[in-house]
């Protein structure tokens, strides 16, 4: 039942981003799509007991990938499936609360907040580049012969 | 060289486009610099940053300079800048056609009205508080404050020409929102509807790009995007501090 409130919510948080950053109306529901795989293996992870970070870098690679993927077959820039895929794993949301505890004189929880901040959107760069070097791979080294 | 001149043209305002509507700034040189080789300029060099664009078409030749003020998320541009490249880069189109093209995508209006942004942002809001593991009792106070933020933010910015403002007055709101709520009865728990309403304003995107930028080398642009994230951050804290803090 928690699984299937996380489900509906994240795809319907990724696609709603969607709407926010204007992307284009059919490819709404892939953007949706992709932002709730990516969150549901985040939170798999996590329920499992794995630091946030690493969990968080695991979701961007499914994220990418899933992103790579999409950008050939409906051939859209691939920013436009990025944007609202990755939105439920980025640390607007600590990033907020850093610095209202800046504001709130908290300077300990703040500077801790602000650290994870860092970690977490660095952790989604490295997955996101991960995938970037799988593309370049493939792209360089064909599995299939050339026709 | 008149051709050179309408191509120029053509890379300055589709660069233009793209980094008002937020893509990365590797990805306009890259769109630029790939009209240009299609257009027969063979040393054409771009250097974008999210305030500003510098292209030249060769080492000797003049440069060319335009400010960037403006920047929002509007992918729906980049996806149509994008597709009227490839065609250049495809040769279906001419460069003077691209031109007016391009002229045509940069004067229509957003694909979503803002009724509907408002509408999907408390849709965000209420989403983002069940995520971070809140109460389904919060759903529907959390898609009020988060609606009314957004509504909030957006409506300021249309009057006052203050940028990091209209984020300060939309967590203002929020908090505002909450705290009526939470007082009423309405919600349950504070922060955690706080935390879900504030999702559609939070510069999350923003962060992870400069992230990115600075890994790709891309420092002045990384670092310039990674300030603006945090002031809007902090600005949103801010408001949001200003009613709960003095509560």
């Amino acid at each position: 039942m928690v699984i299937i409130a996380q489900l509906a919510t994240s795809f319907v948080a990724a696609s709603g981003f969607g709407i926010l950053f204007n992307a284009p109306a059919q490819r709404l529901w892939q953007c949706g799509t992709i932002g709730m795989a990516g969150w549901i293996l985040y939170y798999g992870l996590v329920q499992q007991g794995m630091y946030v970070v690493p969990a968080t870098t695991f979701a961007a690679m499914l994220v990418a990938v899933m992103t790579q993927i999409c950008a050939k077959v409906y051939k859209t820039p691939i920013i436009v499936f990025h944007v609202s895929g990755v939105i439920p794993l980025v640390p607007g949301g600590v990033a907020y609360d850093a610095m209202r505890n800046f504001v709130e004189n908290d300077y300990n929880t703040a500077v801790q907040l602000s650290a994870q901040v860092m970690l977490l959107a660095g952790g989604i760069a490295i997955g996101l580049m991960f995938s970037e070097v799988v593309n370049q791979l493939i792209k360089k080294f064909p599995l299939k012969q050339k026709r | 060289m008149e051709k050179a001149a309408a191509a120029e043209k053509v890379c300055m305002l589709a660069g233009k486009m793209m980094l008002e509507s937020g893509a990365e700034t590797h990805r306009v040189e890259d769109t630029m610099n790939r009209i240009a080789a299609a257009a027969g300029l063979e040393n054409a060099q771009s250097y974008a940053t999210p305030t500003g664009i510098n292209f030249s078409i060769g080492a000797a030749e003049l440069s060319n300079f335009m400010r960037i003020t403006k920047r929002s998320m509007d992918l729906h541009k980049i996806a149509e800048v994008n597709t009227i490249s490839r065609k250049i880069v495809a040769n279906e189109i001419t460069i003077s056609e691209a031109h007016s093209m391009l002229n045509r995508v940069d004067r229509k209006w957003p694909t979503f009205p803002p009724w509907m942004q408002i509408v999907a942002a408390g849709f965000v809001s209420g989403s983002f508080t069940i995520m971070f593991g809140g109460a389904w009792a919060d759903f529907i106070p959390a898609m009020l404050a988060g609606g009314a933020g957004y509504a909030g933010m957006l409506g300021f910015d249309r009057f006052f020409e203050l940028r990091f403002l209209a984020e300060f007055f939309g967590g203002f709101l929020i908090g505002l929102f909450a705290v009526i709520f939470v007082t009423i009865g309405f919600g349950l728990n504070l922060d955690q509807m706080i935390t879900g309403a504030v999702m559609p304003l939070v510069p999350g995107m923003h962060i992870t790009n400069a992230i990115r930028d600075l890994l790709a080398g891309h420092l002045v642009a990384g670092v310039s995007k990674g300030v603006e994230a945090m002031l809007t951050a902090f600005a949103i804290g801010a408001g949001v501090a200003v009613v709960v803090g003095f509560v």
